[in-house]
């Protein structure tokens, strides 16, 4: 019995560039997606670089003028959290999360600590930490 | 959007906090077509229960121009699993299960930039439900290995087949696992780290 045969849409993407690349703006201002998506994401202004896997630490107690969603948040992030898990027990999607956080980043209610992302140039240090961590499991 | 209030909203128990040492994480992704074992796989190697995260999107609807004049557009809330491991008092890794179609990958911003590297999972019974995943994959550059599930009834090629069929490059690893077994998740999981480390050394030899 012969499994089902793969076939590359595009010739040579074997090439692709190790650097993620971003998708590029289209003609219209049309951006990301290739089909006409949109993300319902309540007011759509700025937002930080925030990632899924940034982590999250509060520095300052809920203040008076805090919404109850910033309590939450500030709440939940006593420790250390990333926002995929506020995202989680918040029961918010991820962009919602990125609005408020954003909000929260420019009065300085909370903190974020980037994740360390995939490099051209892999960090060997980091994935033999990583298998160290895992060998343990 | 109906929001709990922050009274009623459960969070991380005591055990899962992070010590307030952890200064950065690192994410894998574990993608595959529906029902592969996705889920599966970050609940059997998550120290925490795992969790989902969603995201809403609505689709402008294409080609469909059964209501007269008006655009149609359906919402669709789309799931996303994860789990977590702690690497040291410092690092942190989280794993997320990812659905499948890629038009739904961009919902979520940075999950794929910056991943070290993806686990695809595959079911043999329907192979080519993942041919998609690892053409995208392939297109950004994210470093990959298969990981073969388990499912009894499944029919078992052999590997060298499984490669051609696949069209994979012979560096990439393919490996047998049973998802609902932590120890057998996280040796894919080592797998992958050690590809990454093999293509590290590559690029870097000393
Ligand atoms: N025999 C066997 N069954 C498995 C294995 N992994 C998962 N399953 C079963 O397959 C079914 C689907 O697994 P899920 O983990 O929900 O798959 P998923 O990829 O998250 O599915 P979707 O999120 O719906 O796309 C469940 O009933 C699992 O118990 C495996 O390695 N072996
Ligand atoms: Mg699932």
């Amino acid at each position: 019995m012969t499994p089902p045969q793969r076939r590359r849409r595009y010739p040579s993407q074997e090439t692709a560039e190790p650097h993620p690349t971003r998708p590029k703006e289209g003609p219209e201002g049309d951006t990301k997606a290739p089909e006409r998506l949109y993300v319902v994401a309540g007011p759509d202004g700025e937002r930080a670089d925030i990632d899924l896997v940034t982590l999250i630490v509060a520095r300052a107690d809920p203040p008076p003028s805090a919404t109850p969603e910033q309590t939450a948040m500030l709440r939940l992030c006593t420790a250390p959290l990333s926002v995929a898990e506020l995202s989680a027990y918040l029961s918010l999607p991820f962009s919602v999360v990125t609005v408020l956080l954003t909000e929260m980043l420019t009065t300085e209610l909370v903190q974020a600590r980037a994740p360390i992302v995939r490099q051209a140039l892999p960090d060997r240090s980091l994935l033999e930490a990583v298998m160290h961590g895992l060998q343990r499991l | 959007m109906d929001f709990k209030g922050s009274d009623t909203i459960p969070g991380p128990r005591t055990e899962d906090h992070l010590p307030q040492t952890a200064q950065a994480a690192v994410k894998i992704v574990i993608v595959g077509g529906f029902g592969v074992g996705k889920t599966t796989m970050v609940g059997s190697v998550s120290e925490i229960r795992p969790l989902t995260t969603e995201e809403t999107m609505t689709q402008a609807g294409v080609g469909v121009d059964d209501n007269y004049g008006s655009e149609s557009k359906t919402a669709t809330t789309v799931a996303m699993d994860f789990g977590r491991i702690s690497i040291t008092e410092q690092l942190v890794l989280y794993l997320f299960g990812t659905p499948g179609q890629e038009r739904f990958w961009f919902l979520w911003n940075g999950l794929f930039e910056g991943a070290l590297g993806a686990v695809v999972l595959i079911d043999t019974r329907r192979l080519e439900v993942s041919f998609d995943v690892i053409g995208r994959l392939e297109e950004r550059g994210v470093p990959f290995v298969i990981a073969v599930n388990s499912f009894p009834d499944a029919p078992r090629y052999p590997v060298a087949d499984l490669r051609a069929a696949l069209d994979l490059a012979e560096e990439i690893p393919i490996i047998d696992c049973d998802a609902r077994r932590r120890a057998s998740s996280r040796d894919v999981l080592m797998t992958l780290l050690r590809f990454l480390h093999s293509l590290a050394r590559a690029k870097a030899p000393t």
